[in-house]
């Protein structure tokens, strides 16, 4: 059908969606991440109480003690709705590739110092399992979490988390074959040293308060972990010996939280702001909580670090500490 | 007798896949309507990854269909070579 | 751990194993019914979760490179939709009104399966099981966003579709997608997914996203044709994730056939009657048709669905209760759903209007028995009464079915002309049904349908007015008052298609100040 649209002026009628207006105004267009998040949760006159939760509604903000005016103060920095995510994804995977495939083609694995690979196995294959738990906690949050500005997000760190189990699983198998993956998992069921954190990650499986469960996770958990192993461990101490192969390996998960971080320290810091009582119990969660993560991970990375596991865990956490403080939280 | 079907949107990309089904299923039938065409075949449809890379001259990866394909209906089982569409097992 | 090992490449099944099953564990801090606490109430038994397989075996590698790749090729289409003012090239502004009911009853149910399969990708016990659902749960969400950019922009210049969000928890005729997602999800997690990966998805989703959207692309709409497409590749994959999980339960124990079976029948009526609103998309509200509801009923529902019960005659799984009744009144649903809206067209949210006489004719030769002797002269009655300036708005409200709560319009499966009625008594009240199958649904579980919020009752008990709105005032008008806490553009957004601003504007856009379609 040809149109001719010079003679003819189309002026819009309005800008955007109501529930995108009511919280940006109506007078200007909305951004992609607006229209993908602002009141997209339906929040009214739900028809029938779950059967697995009759206490709640389907959507209820009463899931957790964390109270919030308005849920959808909650910002992502990095506005992201599910085309950039994955498209962002999409290009970190194809350098994950391109690593992948340099590593396998120019024998980089067979050329690891022995001991150096045994010490990066150890430590990281039963992480995957640690991920694997971080991708089930974050699917809490997504499906009991309330207003799509928190849960969608949620949804793609889950994702996110399943993928770092998959790259450290494909790892395994590069480095070492799928033997190594049977291993890793006898040690992160019977080996003391990762009890702590085993107990750690089951003890969060049953929380029912999702943002408690935020907190525990991606907050502190991953706060400390990912600056240890990955930071301390794998780009530094085991580059500095001839390792760079492995943080080849683990580049995306390096990447990862570095974007990511900035994620979780919005949420934490919109909640904490919200009010008083907010902030004592983020504050309170994190103490709790803090200490656990800290005493379960010095035994893991005693295995790389040996003496120096103590100090290089005090540094990390003196770091989480002033990040927590500059969030608002009183630790 | 059931049948199984597949369906792609109508599109470049999707000409050598549909090709290869129509050759290697005698009894694949295509119908095309607005921007879709949908291949149905009785009780069985197999999608071979040689057929198409024959006819695109490099490598293919059958997940790569995904891009293209609309809808699927029988059991499917998928592996390097090739996949499956079915209704009996 | 020798080299050869990792040398030896790894076939697509054996590497999707190392990539998901291995990665769960049997937790012993916390047992195991505690992290899994859902998934045994229902009576389903599951002895080995890992005879649960993938077909697909996506992995997030190949996940995010295609999906990526898709996102890629819809947003191009979407842009350039927007920068050329794509919505002037559609067939007859009648034709965005199908977007209006796509955004008002269909997006928001996308949501709802993301959050739906979040839950149940947190909760089943298996991995495999969990990723799949897990994947579904953004792939829904994708579908969610993507709808609503593509609708941004008919948005903008069309009325109907502004206040979706308020209106789909609110308006009459949408409590009928929203019950129905709000029964699944409150059902446990066997229920959910069997409802919606198997019924809804594999049995119900190819009606909505295949004919309708090759309509679409028939009516000039390359962005929504691009959206539906490109989301039913997915929905492909939940398709069959819905045959592996029934095929799955099925297997597990005997004691889960009759559990399945009860669901089966529950869930295909369930998502049949939200199918009705898609007939009259079909069949009356797309300007160019592609197929009728009949014919896509036969070959989605029957032969499909046929084949499909064929198959699991195995397990001992019969064809859902309702399957005879669906297949009698694909002569009449679309008829009927329609002519139910033109009725209540003060009331809805969309245009409406009665089909031109080349329609009629399409109807004729689809419907040769039933179009022109029950439905062709109530048309021309309203068309005619029209025509004299007395177009017809029925100004009461419709009783509501307590299980679809879709206004009790349906006729008897044996009588055209009589309307059916149903009902039942639960603890000294009676509630009614417009079906035996929705009595059925009701007299199996009243305790969850005597929560519904029946959108009529509600505007009864004088739940839908806004707050200090007085009824009883001299000259209170209710409708009116309904639609403003409906937040509807009065006059705008509603009535007859025949005169309205979306008309006089698709017109004036084209150059053509005299108006008319
Ligand atoms: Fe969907
Ligand atoms: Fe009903």
């Amino acid at each position: 059908m040809h149109i001719d649209l010079k003679t003819v002026k189309i002026d819009p009628l309005r800008q955007t969606f109501a529930n995108v207006a009511d919280r940006i105004g109506s007078d200007k267009p909305a951004s992609r991440y607006q229209e993908a998040t602002l009141g997209l949760q339906p929040d009214a006159n739900f028809h029938y109480r779950p059967t697995w939760d009759p206490a709640h509604e389907l959507f209820d903000p009463a899931r957790t003690a964390i109270g919030m005016k308005d849920w959808y103060a909650f910002k992502d920095p990095r506005q992201f709705y599910y085309a950039n995510w994955t498209m962002t994804r999409a290009r970190q995977q194809d350098a994950m590739e391109s690593n992948f495939d340099f590593v396998e083609s120019r024998g980089l694995a067979a050329s690891l110092p022995e001991d150096l690979k045994s010490t990066a196995l150890h430590l990281l294959l039963p992480l995957r399992h640690v991920a694997w738990g971080a991708n089930m906690n974050n699917f809490s949050i997504c499906a009991y979490g309330y207003g799509t500005a928190i849960t969608a997000p949620s949804s793609f760190h889950a994702m996110d988390q399943l993928g770092i189990a998959q790259y450290l699983t494909r790892l395994g198998l590069l480095l070492a074959g799928p033997e190594s993956l049977d291993i890793a998992k006898q040690a992160w069921l019977k080996l003391p040293e990762w009890q702590g954190l085993r107990s750690y990650i089951e003890d969060s499986f049953v929380l029912k308060d999702w943002f408690m469960l935020f907190t525990v996770q991606n907050f502190v958990l991953d706060g400390l972990l990912y600056p240890l192993v990955y930071d301390r461990i794998v780009d530094d101490h085991l580059a500095m010996r001839n390792g760079s192969a492995v943080a080849m390996l683990t580049a995306f998960m390096t990447e990862w939280y570095e974007e990511t971080a900035k994620w979780v320290d919005a949420q934490i810091k919109t909640a904490a702001a919200e009010s008083t009582a907010n902030r004592d119990l983020l504050s309170e969660w994190t103490r709790t909580w803090r200490e656990r993560a800290v005493s379960s991970l010095v035994p893991v990375v005693t295995g790389a670090l040996g003496e120096q596991a103590q100090v290089a865990s005090d540094e990390v956490l003196g770091q989480f500490n002033s990040r927590a403080a500059k969030l608002g939280l009183s630790v | 007798m059931s049948k199984v079907f597949i369906a792609f949107q109508a599109n470049e990309d999707s000409r050598p896949v549909i090709e290869a089904i129509l050759e290697d299923n005698p009894d694949a039938v295509s119908t095309t309507s607005p921007a879709m065409v949908k291949i149905d075949c009785k009780d069985r449809l197999v999608i071979r990854r040689e057929s198409i890379e024959s006819r695109i001259g490099r490598s293919f990866d059958l997940q790569e269909i995904q891009l293209n394909l609309i809808t699927l209906t029988g059991h499917l089982d998928e592996d390097d070579d090739q996949l499956t569409l079915s209704w009996k097992r | 751990m020798d080299m050869e090992a990792s040398k030896k490449k790894l076939g697509l099944k054996e590497r999707y194993n190392h990539l998901t099953r291995g990665l769960g564990w049997e937790t012993t801090y916390q047992p195991m019914e505690k992290v899994f606490p859902y998934t045994r109430y229902e009576g389903i038994k599951i002895h080995d979760w890992d005879k649960w397989e993938d077909p697909f075996r996506l992995t997030m590698d190949a996940y995010w490179k295609y999906q990526g790749e898709k996102e890629k090729k819809l947003y191009a289409i979407i842009d350039a939709f927007a920068q050329n003012n794509g919505h002037l090239g559609v067939s007859d502004a009648r034709y965005i009104n199908t977007l209006k009911l796509f955004i008002q009853g269909v997006s928001p149910l996308e949501y709802m399966a993301h959050r739906g399969f979040a839950h149940v990708g947190r909760q089943f016990d298996g991995v495999s099981a969990r990723i799949a659902c897990q994947m579904q749960s953004v792939d829904e969400l994708r579908h969610a966003q993507t709808q609503m950019h593509t609708v941004s922009n008919y948005n903008k210049y069309y009325n109907g579709m502004h206040s979706w969000r308020h209106w789909h928890d609110r308006v009459w005729y949408l409590s009928v997608p929203k019950s129905f997602f709000d029964d699944a999800m409150s059902a446990g997690p066997f229920e959910f997914v069997v409802a919606i990966s198997f019924a809804f998805e594999y049995v119900l989703t190819n009606l909505l996203f295949v004919p309708f959207m090759s309509g679409a692309a028939y009516n000039g709409d390359m962005a929504t044709v691009t959206f539906g497409f490109s989301a039913q590749s997915d929905e492909s994959r939940h398709m069959t994730l819905g045959l592996e999980i029934i095929k799955f339960i099925l297997e597990q124990d005997p004691g889960n056939v009759p559990i399945v079976q009860r669901w089966l029948d529950k869930w295909f009526w369930r998502g049949y009657k939200v199918l009705t609103l898609v007939s009259m998309m079909m069949d009356y509200m797309l300007p160019k048709k592609v197929m009728s509801w009949k014919e896509a009923w036969e070959i989605y529902g029957e032969q499909n669905g046929g084949a499909l019960f064929n198959d699991l005659a195995r397990y001992g799984i019969r064809k859902p209760k309702g399957w005879e009744q669906a297949s009698i009144e694909k002569d009449h649903l679309s008829h009927q759903a329609w002519s139910t809206f033109y009725n209540y067209g003060a009331a809805a949210l969309f245009h409406t209007w009665t089909p031109t006489d080349g329609e009629k004719d399409w109807l004729s030769a689809k419907y040769p028995d039933t179009f022109d002797k029950l439905y062709r002269p109530r048309f021309e009655h309203w068309e005619q009464q029209a025509k004299e300036g007395k177009r017809f708005y029925n100004g009461t409200l419709p009783m509501l079915c307590t299980t679809c709560q879709i206004p009790m319009f349906f006729t008897e499966p044996t009588d055209p002309t009589k309307i059916c009625y149903r009902e039942s008594d639960y603890k000294g009240d009676k509630y009614h049904f417009c079906s035996d199958h929705c009595k059925d649904i009701f007299d199996y579980e009243p305790e969850k349908y005597v929560q519904s919020w029946l959108p009529v009752h509600q505007i009864y008990q004088g739940n839908c007015f806004n707050p200090g709105v007085d009824p009883t005032v001299p000259g209170f008008d209710p409708l009116r008052a309904v639609l403003d806490y409906y937040h509807t553009n009065f006059g705008r957004d509603n009535f007859d298609f025949e005169g309205s601003e979306d008309q006089k504007n698709f017109a004036r856009w084209h150059g053509d100040d005299a108006g008319g379609a």
